[in-house]
């Protein structure tokens, strides 16, 4: 049940908590009980909603920045990991296997913006390496959902059964 | 021309399909929200799918022997065997057919002499009726009811039989109402059909969806029961593969001998890709029933308590994808209710009345749709009660 639960939040966490439990097949009690649970353990970290930016009128740029850095001693990649995440650009951090080590997804009113951030703020920290900056054009796919409604969602069922 | 010196009279006089006709209505009208279809609203799994273009890549596209691929033959057996706990012979029990659609009709027409008696239980799915009488046999319909969840009982059999009745028809898990029968109810159904020597066509296609902890039965495993059953079933509702059109009937040698007769002459085989993408299915696909089952179970119980909260009163169903809700309440028929949702609301459900007439009262309504829109059926059918109200 509780995976299940987390599935259908992830789908749509504004369910009510009684749908949820006729769906789920308990009890509203037991679903808020769960749901406390998982904040509580850090399972659930938030409630966002799935934005398309791009049909926001003056909305900003986007892009992900490929980091090689070099970890520290005790503590591994989380020190500069955390100095990265606090900036106010900075939308996701991911440690990566392969050929660099942290994915950065940042944002900026332009283009330039983002460059000027890379290379005033990112670049001179020291553990950095190097950085490589790809512009999101489109986001077709995010967070298991169409962004741009791309897919024909036309429902071409009509026999008679 | 007058083109009805041409034509068959017991063609001409079959109705069409009361189904089609809301069908129709809601094709030619903007922003409808449908709770109409009769099947899967996911894609066929990818593997399935793939094992299917991988024949044709190989060029795999012959005639499959009449009966169907030995290898998908025996696939059938492995599964009923392992799903149903009945045996069946791959040689000479098994005809694929072109859906299970194509197996009611030959089992009809192997079966059926003029005159002889066929016992249909309804509220059920359209074709039994004119099948039955297009094999010139006698349609009698049994009128299951809604205080018995629309499970058939021993008794109503009993009322119907006459020194004519040849043959049962069992839907279940029913297309429209979602009952299904235990197998305490499949044993007391048993007792009248060996009393009265009657053959069953048991029409087992919706079997894999079964819901609230109740396990898949096939009429066949009752003890006796293999000999005088037609099981037929497919691969449309199980894997999501209704395009496919692939189906099979499984039986007495004797009887799918016979099938196969007519299956030779009129269908020549069923489609080769599908057979290949059917074997595949077996083989490697009971976690995606198990998913599809888990999601339609979800909105099973969201709909069901979406309906009985609006006052459109619904038993739990514990079989295929469908609930039932009584509009009595409403003082509206079926139709009424049916076209007017359809008109104010844009919301298309099936009158119960389609599936027979004891369906009068209720309305099918799919649950072969996301989440997402069965909520926003629900709501609009909330408004179109209170507006009726005032």
């Amino acid at each position: 049940m509780k995976k299940r639960l987390l599935q259908l939040l992830q789908e749509n966490c504004r369910y009510t908590n009684e749908e949820l439990a006729a769906m789920l097949g308990t009890t509203q009690q037991e679903i808020a009980d769960t749901i406390r649970e998982f904040e509580q353990a850090g399972i659930i970290r938030g409630y966002n909603a799935l934005i398309n930016w791009e049909k926001v009128e003056g909305s900003e740029a986007r892009a992900l920045i490929e980091l090689r850095v070099s970890p520290k001693k005790d503590k591994g990649f989380d020190e500069v990991a955390e100095r990265i995440m606090a900036f106010d650009e900075v939308e996701g951090v991911y440690l990566m296997a392969g050929d660099y080590d942290l994915a950065v997804f940042v944002k900026g009113e332009t283009i330039q913006d983002i460059a000027m951030f890379v290379a005033r703020r990112l670049s001179p920290l020291d553990s950095v390496l190097s950085a490589d900056t790809h512009f999101i054009l489109t986001k077709y796919k995010s967070n298991m959902t169409d962004m741009q409604n791309l897919a024909s969602d036309k429902d071409e069922r009509e026999c008679m059964v | 021309m007058d083109y009805n010196r041409f034509i068959n009279s017991k063609i001409k006089n079959t109705k069409p399909s009361g189904i089609r006709k809301f069908f129709d209505i809601a094709g030619e009208m903007e922003n409808v929200i449908s709770l109409s279809v009769g099947e899967p609203d996911f894609k066929t799994p990818w593997h399935i799918r793939e094992a299917g273009i991988d024949s044709l890549e190989k060029g795999k596209t012959f005639y499959s022997p009449n009966r169907g691929f030995t290898a998908l033959r025996e696939e059938i057996c492995r599964y009923f065997t392992r799903r149903f706990g009945v045996d069946y012979d791959p040689q000479t029990d098994v005809l694929v057919t072109v859906g299970g659609s194509e197996a009611i009709d030959a089992a009809m027409r192997v079966v059926i002499d003029e005159g002889d008696e066929v016992l249909i239980p309804e509220p059920s799915f359209v074709c039994y009726e004119p099948l039955a009488a297009m094999a010139d046999g006698v349609p009698v319909i049994i009128e299951t009811k809604a205080e018995n969840d629309f499970r058939l009982t021993p008794e109503e059999i009993e009322e119907k039989i006459t020194e004519k009745t040849k043959l049962l028809i069992l839907p279940y898990p029913n297309n429209p109402t979602g009952a299904s029968m235990s197998r305490e109810d499949y044993e007391a159904v048993a007792k009248v059909v060996e009393k009265y020597d009657l053959f069953v066509l048991s029409d087992e296609i919706y079997a894999e969806l079964a819901y609230g902890g109740t396990k898949p039965v096939s009429f066949a495993s009752i003890p006796g029961m293999r000999e005088r059953t037609i099981v037929v079933s497919g691969f449309s509702k199980t894997y999501a593969m209704t395009g496919w059109r692939l189906g099979y009937a499984l039986g007495p040698k004797e009887i799918i001998a016979q099938m196969t007769k007519l299956h030779q002459y009129g269908i020549m085989s069923a489609p080769t890709t599908a057979q290949y993408a059917a074997i595949e299915a077996l083989k490697n696909g009971d976690a995606d029933i198990e998913h599809m089952r888990e999601q339609y179970d979800m909105r099973r119980r969201y709909i069901v308590k979406a309906f009985n909260e609006l006052g459109l009163t619904c038993f739990e169903p514990l079989g295929a994808f469908y609930v039932f809700p009584c509009i009595k309440s409403t003082g509206m028929t079926s139709e009424e209710f049916a076209e007017k949702l359809l008109y104010s609301k844009s919301v298309a459900v099936v009158p119960g009345n389609a599936f027979g007439s004891s369906g009068e009262g209720f309305i099918r309504v799919s649950y072969s749709y996301s989440v997402a829109h069965i909520k926003e059926a629900i709501s609009r059918i909330g408004e179109f009660l209170a507006e009726m109200k005032q």
